[in-house]
């Protein structure tokens, strides 16, 4: 094996590897303060390539642009979300999600029921469903669930719920993709002249996006280690009660986590859809590697999220040099020797 | 030959020494009782008899076989039993439920369904839970708890029965009960250790005290010896001491 | 060998069961047309639904692995199915991920909780992976056709399976290792001091409940005569067993069935009207299952029930 295909390998392990760092350090975020192992986390990055796909094939947006625009708005759905839905989960009192959800149901059903009638109009459905829903909640509430000894869960039973919640938005989420853009392969072409490092060939978006997750990265890193919502993070993770008592306001952080859990998906699905071609059905497979990723870095570990992508991003793009159909197998067996041997990772406690 | 032993009995927490180096034995039909100051490692000790963790290094014997290293199941199947300091039981299930567990997987040999009723009907009889033998274990107060745990582990036939913090949590008529039932227990023949902070019990019921400081065994003897030894009352200055 | 004195479940006597199961064994007979089909994808639905409930349930271990264990029941059909008998590759299909269970068992189930379920998330993808490199670059196809049977005999043996099944749970559930499997959930550090090998107990229960999963995949793979890993391997299929048993409840055996039933059904309805949206509508279908109904329909149901005849019972 030459120098060059050395190269070649080293650069794209690098490339992939952080990715794969920046998926992985969004998911231990989630899942070491939030406490929810969110497998709809891939989605998000689907739906940042495919902003980034849409806002540059129509409206002619260059896409390292699109990391501010994209960014933020994925920060706030995934915390609008933790907000309605996973609060709820944690609590039981009546939260903005559910009425949302039961909003939808009713007014499909009223919007069928008046189907057979003849008036089927969906705004008179929505318009009398909602304050229904709201209504319904508010009754469920008070009378039925507090009386019938409906309680806040224990801490395993809330990583259930919440796992199987994120499974929802999994569905919901990737359909509403295959439903809008179909499941077939989409692309653009930007930033790819070649560029000539030491006689290896690269497309210049590579390096560009290599360079802007590792400095992604690196910013993410110094924000947790050096500024006040960054401590409040770390305090929250090592013992969200005791930060509370601290003056930390723990719903806000747990919130806030998500979300930018969730960006640090959206930042990566950006950049990767700036070199590869990107799929509806794209999100799963990214689950899995963060999931990897976030083991062989250590449950809980920022730093070791950072680390563990790039190690897999390289062992990958390795195998994948000789045989692209394996690259999931050998993770799965890097998971596995792990499982064996150390199952608290890298930086693990 | 004393049926439980230990033989330079050390755990590292990191670099930590939880446990260091620490002899000991305890003789058959006896009560033995562990006690000192907060971190000192006795619940550790605890631990590592009872199989929750692995010594390293160091050696326990129980009954002359050597147990380091093997599962909590089959240790309990060996005969040693034990209650935790927070209680764990099944809190769902009836009382019922969580001492037949016991009765069913805790024996060494193979127990039949009539024959493990029987066992759990005498368990909850000894420990005076007949009562209440259908409630939920949830629903129990702290002490009825702790009285399930110990009918549960009794369930399991031990030889050697391991206390840990029985009377925390407990009143001071809860704690006198406490004290009748160990030695209630003990009259059945059953070889005792206790890990306590009410010295009101540890004194009243213990053969032989074994003091801990710092991960290192500092005093044993009778209650006697250890309340006069200026070593343990040195440690114990400045502690809280339930008497 | 009652274990279990506390709750007796009078709506579904022996007797009742026994009439349903029979009328249920002989429908066929009598009547035709599209109900046999669509009860075979009930049925479907249940072994799914059950057998993930029957470990997951009691050991608060959440695997998502059933759609991993469904697709090795089918591949087993698409490559022996034109060689052995039904029963022959239906067993075979069971075996084959209960090896598959044993594995992943003994090599997570002695960890937490949350390294199973990740392990188990991504098995589906890894195994159909893995069978795509092998058809790429040993077997030179791509997706393997499967002995075609009637609907009737397709019927008769899921029918098979759900009986054994459901049989197999309710003994379960009553006996020693039913008590086992509940005393790990409840407090799995307590379990093992009391005597139960807590690793070995697992694992046997979840390479049980593979078994089913496996061998409803055998049976169902020849209604579909086309199979590509692409096909038998859909993450949908983990997902929709767990809807289903939560939905329904899991704190009896009738509610991962009739969490089955009532979405096997709704599946039908939807698939029919709106073909693209039904995963979408699960999708919303599940949150709010989740939100509302933590303990399941048949949870609330037998809540309800309790606080309106305003008494308290001890549930196990």
């Amino acid at each position: 094996m030459d120098l060059v295909t050395v190269l070649d390998i080293v650069i794209g392990g690098l490339l992939l590897g952080g990715i794969y760092a920046l998926i992985a350090m969004g998911l231990s975020l989630q899942y070491g303060v939030a406490r929810v192992l969110n497998v709809s986390h891939g989605e998000f990055i689907m739906l940042g390539a495919f902003a980034t796909w849409v806002l540059y094939t129509t409206l002619d947006v260059n896409p390292l642009i699109s990391l501010v625009i994209v960014g933020p708005v994925i920060f706030i759905i995934g915390f609008l979300l933790h907000k309605t839905f996973f609060r709820h989960l944690l609590t039981s009192k009546p939260v903005l999600g559910e009425v949302i959800m039961l909003g939808i149901l009713i007014s499909w059903a009223i919007y069928e029921l008046l189907k057979v009638t003849n008036t089927g109009n969906p705004l008179i459905a929505i318009f009398i469903g909602i304050p229904v829903a709201i209504a319904l909640d508010f009754i469920l509430h008070k009378n039925l669930f507090k009386r019938i000894g409906v309680s806040p869960p224990s801490q395993s039973a809330y990583e259930g719920s919440s796992l199987l919640a994120t499974f929802g938005f999994l569905y919901i989420i990737q359909n509403i993709a295959i439903i809008t853009w179909s499941s077939s392969s989409k692309g653009y072409s930007f930033l790819a002249s070649p560029v000539n490092l030491g006689g290896a060939i690269f497309a210049s978006n590579r390096l560009v996006t290599l360079g802007f997750a590792v400095v992604i990265g690196l910013a993410f890193y110094i924000f947790l280690a050096r500024t006040r919502m960054g401590k409040a993070i770390r305090a929250a993770a090592q013992d969200p009660s005791a930060a509370e008592l601290m003056g930390v306001n723990i719903n806000q952080v747990l919130a806030i986590c998500f979300g930018f859990g969730a960006l640090m998906a959206g930042l990566a699905g950006v950049l990767y859809s700036m070199c590869f071609s990107i799929q509806a059905t794209m999100g799963l497979g990214f689950t899995v590697i963060a999931i990897i990723v976030v083991v062989l870095g250590g449950l809980g570990s920022i730093p070791g999220s950072f680390l563990g992508g790039f190690i897999l991003g390289i062992i990958g793009q390795i195998v994948t040099y000789f045989e692209p159909s394996l690259s999931l197998a050998a993770y799965y067996l890097i998971f596995i020797v792990l499982l064996l041997a150390r199952p608290k990772g890298i930086f693990g406690k | 030959m004393p049926i439980l032993e230990g033989e330079g009995v050390t755990k590292y927490f990191g670099g930590l020494a939880a446990v260091l180096d620490v002899d000991f034995h305890v003789n058959q039909g006896e009560v033995a009782g562990l006690i000192g100051p907060n971190g000192a490692g006795k619940t550790t000790l605890f631990n590592l008899i009872s199989a929750s963790l692995v010594p390293r290094p160091g050696t326990i014997k129980f009954k002359g076989v050597n147990i380091t290293g093997k599962k909590p199941h089959q240790i309990c199947r060996m005969g040693i039993a034990r209650t935790f300091q927070t209680v764990k039981v099944f809190a769902n299930m009836p009382a019922f439920q969580n001492v037949l567990a016991g009765s069913f997987f805790g024996t060494a040999a193979g127990v039949s369904p009539s024959e493990a009723t029987r066992g759990v009907t005498e368990a909850l009889e000894f420990v005076g839970l007949s009562e209440i033998a259908l409630t939920p274990a949830r629903d129990l107060t702290l002490a009825n708890q702790k009285r399930l745990e110990v009918a549960r582990a009794l369930a399991t036939k031990p030889e050697l029965l391991l206390l840990d913090e029985l009377m925390a949590g407990l009143n001071a008529v809860e704690v006198s009960e406490a004290m009748e039932l160990v030695k209630k227990i003990r009259d059945q023949g059953i070889t005792i250790v206790m890990v306590e902070h009410v010295m009101k019990a540890i004194m009243g019921v213990c053969d032989r005290i074994m003091v801990l400081h710092h991960g290192e065994k500092i005093a044993e003897g009778t209650p006697q010896e250890i309340a006069n030894s200026e070593k343990v009352i040195e440690v114990y200055l400045g502690e809280q001491v339930d008497a | 060998m009652n274990i279990n004195r506390i709750t007796s479940n009078k709506a579904f006597s022996p007797v009742i069961i026994g009439v349903i199961a029979v009328l249920l064994a002989t429908l066929p007979l009598y009547i035709g047309g599209y109900t046999p089909i669509l009860l075979t994808s009930i049925y479907m639905y249940i072994i799914l639904a059950v057998s993930w409930s029957m470990f997951s349930g009691p050991t608060g271990y959440m695997s998502l692995a059933t759609a991993a264990f469904f697709g090795v029941g089918i591949y087993t059909a698409a490559f022996l199915g034109n060689t052995v008998p039904l029963p022959v590759f239906m067993i075979a299909g069971g075996l084959a991920s209960s090896i598959v269970a044993l594995l992943v068992g003994a090599l997570t189930l002695r960890l937490r909780g949350i390294y199973f379920a990740i392990f188990t998330f991504g098995l589906v993808l890894l195994i159909a992976q893995l069978l795509m490199f092998w058809e790429l670059h040993v077997t030179g196809t791509r997706g393997r056709f499967v002995v075609v049977l009637d609907y009737n005999t397709i019927y008769y043996a899921m029918f098979v399976i759900v009986a054994v099944l459901m049989l197999t749970a309710y003994l379960l559930r009553r006996s020693r290792w039913g008590l086992a499997l509940q005393s790990i959930g409840e407090n799995e550090e307590a379990a093992a001091h009391t005597g139960i090998n807590t690793t070995m107990v697992k694992v046997i229960n979840y390479a049980l409940s593979a078994f089913f999963i496996g061998a409803a995949g055998a049976t169902i793979a020849t209604r579909w005569t086309y199979i590509d890993p692409v096909i038998a391997f859909h993450p949908l299929f983990s997902f929709l067993p767990v809807l289903m048993a939560i939905f329904g409840g899991m704190g009896r055996l009738s509610g991962p069935v009739i969490g089955a039933i009532i979405f096997a059904y709704l599946q039908e309805i939807l698939i029919t009207r709106f073909s693209e949206l039904y995963m979408l509508i699960f999708g919303i279908i599940l949150i709010i299952a989740i939100l509302y109904l933590p303990n399941g329909l048949v949870g609330l149901i037998q809540r309800t029930w309790i606080h309106l005849s305003g008494g308290q019972r001890a549930n196990t």
